[in-house]
């Protein structure tokens, strides 16, 4: 069984403009010790998507609809305190930008000892320990000393180490790890992505990695999800993905990678923009910025075709591919 | 440490030279101080007599030189009404309005942060719907109309406390009273608090709400709930400890502006405190008085400014108090 079954999941945000729905019918499963990338654009819902798992939207937003089954409990219906003993416990997060995850006033060591007393009955000075060893694990010099330090005393890259060791502290069963290295440093982000490779390979934890880099997703993830517009539109092995991709989205964000242009030539990009949640295009979502656009796109949402490992929403893709 | 005391010793020192400069130039716009000093009967040339032998004609900057050189001998001059040192009679109402303040200052602290988080975590409650309201009401009804309300409420319509003084008084170390230790000192203490609270606590109260709700919106308070933080712990560490920074700021400058409102609260309720005494003395032309006065509060200003930043540089690690720029 798997570990992480989302079925149907859809979020909405009662806005004044209207309802914008953020997430529509995604459906999607993680392995225990599987590490599933989530691609797409800003505002394809990817982001969403790895709160709504936790069940953490921020207001208005709601789950409209759909489960979110982790081993056989539906996180979309649990109390407050359930989900409490579930949210960095068993599942922890990684957020965006580590100067903003941590609070200033409080030092790293507070910030770790909380975290497990919270999940753990555990004296503080077990605690301590405790924390001062995950901060061995993620490579920070001198943890003992560093544990008394504020975060504005660390840089980007050792603050995202600390909020690693953070998530790694009460050993979950999974990571999702939002966009975990755009905030950093070119040269940080490979440390940082290769060190919760490490990890996660290590202790086997499940990663759920949010991402717009297709390379890293490429070198971490086993399997990857395209999103566009709040919808899953492919779906695969991220080899299969890579190789072989199959939505003229996906086909357009790997042809966008700037390994695939020459020097001296201009990047490629996808024409146009994403279009506002509010407002999104009838038939295919993707169809005003698609260079097969067929006919049926502009008034019919595609279905899936393929199998539930290798699948793909796009009428061209079903009917002009080879079979999946 | 030490740096940050010289740094701020330096600035209290500019300070207060601005403060005496200030407080000692207004003196010639008050009014004649001899009509105060001598009677009817004096004539013209004895006054004029008189005010050569004070001093009282020669050109400002001799004026102000003389004041300042016996001021930083803690001599302010004498009171003209009570015929004795200025900054003496001063301080003897010192106690009673510091306790009015003090007592002002529980009264704030101890409702506006519940009140203020409360309203924070629960927006859209109806309780905190009706705060907001009264708190617009409180803030916009000046001191002296709020305690003669209380006044007519409390002590003439139900008599529950007494309307004017500072009731049964102790006398404890220096020949200072205090009325904290009566329980009649207390009774009387009571409604003039409140008055002097009806525009800080509503301040205060919105100051918290609306600085905690935005510090419930950033990304270390949506990470502590990912890592599954018990709530109490998130609202009454993670946010509070961050939310209090810019109230502790803003708070220290309005403790001193209390001191400033104790002249309406001590005029309505007959507290006998400093205000009371320097509308007194305004009244009376009574100038060393009211020099005095301007500077003993001043002096209370720059201290409460100081202890606010020592208190902030402990609850804020960003800033270190070594730095001169802290």
């Amino acid at each position: 069984m798997a570990l992480l079954e989302v079925r149907n999941l859809e979020v909405k945000f009662p806005l004044r403009q209207g309802e914008l729905t953020a997430l529509r019918d995604v459906s999607f499963s993680l392995d225990p010790g599987e590490r599933l990338g989530i691609v797409g654009e800003s505002g394809a819902g990817k982001s969403v998507a790895a709160f709504a798992i936790l069940n953490l939207i921020g207001r208005p937003g709601y789950i409209a609809g759909g489960q979110v089954l982790f081993e056989g409990r539906d996180l979309s219906r649990l109390s407050a305190t359930e989900l409490r003993h579930i949210r960095g416990n068993r599942i922890s997060m990684i957020f965006q930008d580590p100067m903003m995850t941590l609070n200033p006033v409080l030092t790293i060591g507070t910030q770790m000892i909380e975290s497990l007393q919270a999940h753990r009955a555990i004296s503080y000075t077990e605690a301590r320990t405790l924390a001062i060893e995950k901060l061995r694990t993620v490579s920070i010099p001198s943890p003992d000393a560093r544990i008394d330090q504020y975060p504005h005393e660390l840089s980007g890259g050792m603050r995202q180490r600390v909020v690693i060791a953070i998530a790694l502290l009460t050993d979950p069963t999974i990571i999702i790890a939002d966009e975990p290295t755009t905030a950093l440093d070119v040269t940080i982000q490979a440390e940082i992505m290769e060190l919760l490779l490490a990890l996660c390979e290590n202790f086997s934890v499940a990663l759920i990695l949010i991402t717009h880099d297709l390379g890293v997703v490429a070198q971490v993830t086993q399997r990857a999800i395209v999103m566009y517009a709040g919808r899953i539109v492919e779906e695969g092995a991220t080899r299969s993905i890579i190789d072989s991709a199959r939505h003229p989205y996906t086909q357009g964000l790997i042809n966008a990678l700037p390994e695939r242009t020459r020097p001296g030539e201009r990047l490629n990009q996808i024409p146009g923009l994403m279009p506002s949640l509010l407002d999104i295009p009838a038939g295919c979502a993707f169809h005003p910025r698609c260079p097969h656009t067929l006919t049926v796109c502009r008034f019919e949402v595609p279905d899936y075709s393929g199998s539930a490992q290798r699948r793909v929403a796009c009428h061209w893709a079903g009917a002009h591919g080879e079979v999946l | 440490m030490l740096a940050f005391f010289v740094h701020r010793l330096g600035q209290a020192l500019v300070v207060m030279f601005v403060i005496s400069l200030l407080s000692f130039s207004i003196q010639d716009n008050l009014g004649d101080p001899l009509r105060e000093l001598v009677g009817q009967s004096v004539s013209e040339a004895e006054r004029q007599q008189l005010r050569e032998a004070m001093g009282l004609n020669d050109p400002f900057v001799n004026q102000y030189g003389r004041f300042l050189k016996k001021a930083l001998q803690g001599d302010l001059g004498d009171s003209y009404f009570f015929k004795r040192p200025a900054l003496g009679v001063i301080l003897e109402k010192l106690p009673a309005t510091l306790e009015l303040v003090l007592g002002a200052t529980l009264i704030i602290l101890l409702l506006s942060v519940p009140v203020g988080v409360y309203c924070a975590i629960n927006p859209r409650s109806w309780f905190s719907k009706l705060m907001m309201g009264v708190s617009i009401v409180g803030i916009s009804i000046p001191v002296f109309l709020t305690a003669i309300m209380l006044i007519y409420l409390f002590s003439i319509h139900l008599g529950w406390l007494p309307s004017f003084g500072r009731g049964e008084t102790l006398l404890i170390w220096g020949g200072y009273e205090t009325g904290l230790l009566t329980a009649d000192g207390l009774r009387h203490l009571l409604l003039p608090s409140i008055a002097l609270s009806s525009i800080m606590l509503p301040l205060f109260i919105r100051l918290i709400r609306s600085e905690m709700m935005e510090v419930l919106e950033q990304e270390y308070i949506r990470f502590a709930w990912a890592r599954g933080l018990k709530r109490q712990r998130i609202w009454f560490l993670h946010a509070l400890k961050n939310t209090l920074l810019p109230v502790i700021t803003v708070g220290g400058v309005q403790i001193g502006t209390m001191i400033a409102y104790t002249i309406l609260t001590e005029r309505v309720f007959q507290w006998p405190g400093m205000g009371f005494l320097f509308l007194e003395a305004v009244n009376r032309v009574d100038t060393p008085l009211i020099i005095a006065y301007l500077i003993v509060v001043g002096l209370i200003f720059v201290v409460t400014n100081t202890l606010v930043d020592l208190i902030y540089g402990l609850v804020n690690p960003t800033v270190r108090l070594t730095r001169g720029n802290a």
